[in-house]
């Protein structure tokens, strides 16, 4: 503040404080005198409370402060890291650090020592011992060898076999005829039934000459009735054509049938043309037309037809041995065997007991007779190839079954033992080879396994009181149908285990008859071999001693001895009989020499 | 030492046997009777093998342990007996 005299103004208001300050122009330069004065109080401001109410007070009141550095956050995205996880194959691992696993001296230096440690030692000896157990297992027994792996299907059912009755369908007529043949129809659900009365004029005149075909699910009556002009004797449907079928009658004619067309046959074989006697066997035959037949008679001959021309058989053939033809001397036929695998070949059972084998295709009718097997004492009512197995056929006649082998003329391969009633029919299982049914005449169904047993039957089932005539197996090898005298035929069920195919059935089958065979045809050889010897020995003594070996040996004295020999022979038999009071179960043969 | 020879040398003349390896348990075979290739790698991958099997062994049952290890191959069985120090490795072909 510089001190002078002025006159001043003082503005309050603007708070806007002015000192002015005058000066001579004349006094510019002179220098400046100081004076002391007492301090005067220029402005006065005092505090207005008003201006507070502008104001809030905040109280307390709370402000950081820092004393640092100024820093600043941020974050960055680096780009991605690709990483991988694989297993690296130490080529030598975990060798101590001072040796160098490629310095083979510091290895086998290493190894050296190691070995030569005890715990080593020790260890090995324990581990050694039990290592030489599990290898000595392992050579002793395959431990995860499988057992049984072949067998698992081994249920060789344990049940007994068995067989039963489904149904009896019984003839509807009065009086009542032998079921003489049965035929199934080739699907299976019928079947034919030919109504006969075998016994030698024992028919009466109001018989029925009717034969039926039942459906086997309605036994109460027959489906179709087949009205013959003569009663049927056999009867056959057509396997490839199931409408129709043939029949062969009680006087020696030939009929056919079609089922839609109703009941009288719609063709018969003219009487002059036909066979004399019952025709036994009819059989369709393997033809591109399948209209071929052949038939049967006791009357000596086999005659084939074609089904729609019946009016004359289309071939003929005479079973005359001697191959002349001659119808006198002929054997008459009771059972007819056709396979369709060997459509040129065929076998007649006749009532001589002579199977007669016979070639259709044979230049000359001399030749049509290819060989006969003897075998039996009877009719041989029962003839049929085994299927599986077609070189070997059973026949049935007498007491007995026989299997024969084509091979062998002299003697059946295989036998039952003589039975103790008639044997009437037998026909193979067509689903097991080695299986067989027969029919008797105490009305006895049995069974028979040659697997199984050679002896006895394997099942043996009385099926009815009178005697069985005839026997028939369905396809499928488990229906059998049999028929009896008084007209009833009886179908039964067959337990699985005869009627399914084992698995070693046929090469089993096939060894036993290869070995019956080669028995048979060794004896064959040795017998030829006897006689040999003995004709050479008889042309010996001839020389030397003439007409005594003729005398011993005429047909009278031969006659004298057998009947001797026989009278001996029952005598002993009776006399066990009596003794035992049992039926004997083997007759003796009796050796006529 | 000359019993653990024959020990080793029965075992070779047993029905069967291809090959023995002693292995230790870092992994380095001590003894062998194959060549140096198959050695190591029969080594190096039955050793973890075979503490696998013991972990798991182990891990079910602290109390248990391993003590035989078969391994059945169509065409040769490998058996491994572990001890605490080393394995014995044996190859067989079962003939039978």
């Amino acid at each position: 503040w510089v001190c002078g005299n002025w006159e001043g103004l003082t503005v309050l208001g603007r708070m806007e404080i002015v000192h002015v300050y005058t000066r001579l122009r004349g006094e510019f330069g002179r220098q400046c005198l100081f004076s002391d004065r007492p301090a005067e109080l220029l402005v006065d401001v005092p505090p207005d409370p008003r201006l507070a109410q502008d104001f809030i007070q905040k109280n307390p009141r709370d402000q950081a402060l820092q004393a640092c550095r100024d820093m600043s956050e941020h974050q960055v995205n680096t780009e991605r890291f690709e990483s991988d996880s694989c297993g690296i194959n130490h080529v030598e691992g975990g060798w101590p650090k001072d040796i160098n696993p490629q310095e083979m001296e510091q290895t086998i230096r290493y190894r050296k020592k190691v070995e030569k440690d005890e715990s080593y030692v020790n260890s090995l000896l324990t581990l050694g011992s039990v290592m030489e157990h599990c290898i000595r297992q392992n050579n002793a027994v395959d431990i995860y060898q499988e057992y049984f792996e072949d067998e698992d299907e081994v249920e060789e059912s344990p049940e007994p076999p068995s067989a039963k009755t489904i149904n009896v369908f019984r003839d509807p007529n009065e009086v009542k005829r032998t079921v003489s043949c049965l035929s199934w129809h080739p699907d299976g659900g019928k079947l034919a039934a030919a109504y006969s009365c075998l016994q030698f004029q024992r028919s009466s005149r109001d018989m029925s000459l009717d034969s039926y075909i039942w459906d086997i699910e309605n036994p109460n009556r027959p489906e179709l009735t087949l009205k013959p002009a003569s009663p049927l004797v056999c009867l056959e449907y057509n396997p490839k054509d199931s409408h129709t079928l043939v029949g062969g009658a009680y006087n020696g004619q030939i009929a056919y049938w079609d089922t839609r067309r109703g009941s009288q046959p719609v063709e018969t074989s003219s009487v002059e043309q036909s066979h004399r006697d019952p025709v036994y066997k009819i059989i369709w035959l393997q033809s591109k037309t399948g209209t071929d037949v052949f038939s049967a008679s006791t009357d000596g001959q086999v005659l084939w037809w074609d089904v729609r021309r019946l009016s004359e058989p289309t071939e003929r053939l005479v079973l005359d041995l001697s191959r002349e033809g001659n119808l006198d001397r002929a054997l008459g036929a009771v059972s007819l065997e056709f396979e369709s695998t060997m459509p040129t070949k065929f076998l007649v059972g006749t009532e001589q007991g002579v199977v007669v084998s016979c070639n259709r295709k044979a230049k000359t009718p001399a030749e049509k007779i290819v060989c006969s097997y003897d075998g039996h004492h009877g009719p041989v009512y029962a003839l049929q190839r085994n299927p599986f197995f077609p070189k070997n056929f059973l026949t049935v006649g007498d007491w007995t079954a026989r299997i024969w082998s084509e091979d062998i003329r002299d003697s059946a391969i295989m036998w039952t033992k003589y039975q103790t009633s008639y044997l009437m029919d037998a026909c193979w299982s067509p689903v097991r080879p080695s299986v067989f049914f027969t029919v008797k005449m105490d009305g006895v169904l049995d069974v028979w396994d040659i697997l199984f047993k050679q002896n006895d039957p394997t099942l043996s089932l009385k099926v009815c009181d009178e005697a069985l005539y005839s026997l028939r197996l369905q396809d499928n090898g488990r229906l059998v149908a049999c028929g009896s005298q008084q007209g009833g035929a009886t179908l039964l069920e067959i337990s699985s285990g005869l009627s399914t195919l084992q698995k070693n059935d046929k090469s089993l089958l096939a060894a036993m008859f290869e070995r019956e065979t080669k028995r048979e045809k060794v004896l064959e050889a040795r017998q030829r071999e006897i006689r040999l010897k003995e004709r050479s020995r008889s042309e010996q003594s001839r020389e030397g001693e003439p007409g005594r070996e003729d005398a011993d040996h005429g047909p009278d004295q031969l006659i004298a001895k057998a009947q001797e020999d026989f009278y001996v022979v029952t005598e002993m038999e009776r006399r066990r009989r009596d003794a035992n009071q049992q039926p004997p179960t083997e007759l003796e043969d009796v050796d006529v020499t | 030492m000359a019993e653990v020879e024959e020990t080793l040398k029965r075992i070779q003349s047993q029905n069967g046997v291809q090959g023995i390896i002693i292995v230790n348990t870092e992994g380095i075979p001590i003894k062998t009777t194959l060549d140096n290739a198959s050695t190591v790698q029969y080594a190096g991958l039955i050793h973890q093998l075979v503490m696998k099997a013991r972990s798991t062994v182990r891990d079910i049952d602290p109390q248990n342990d391993l003590t035989f290890l078969r391994v059945r191959s169509k065409k040769n069985e490998i058996m491994i007996a572990p001890d605490k120090d080393y394995f014995l490795i044996v190859i067989q072909n079962p003939s039978d």
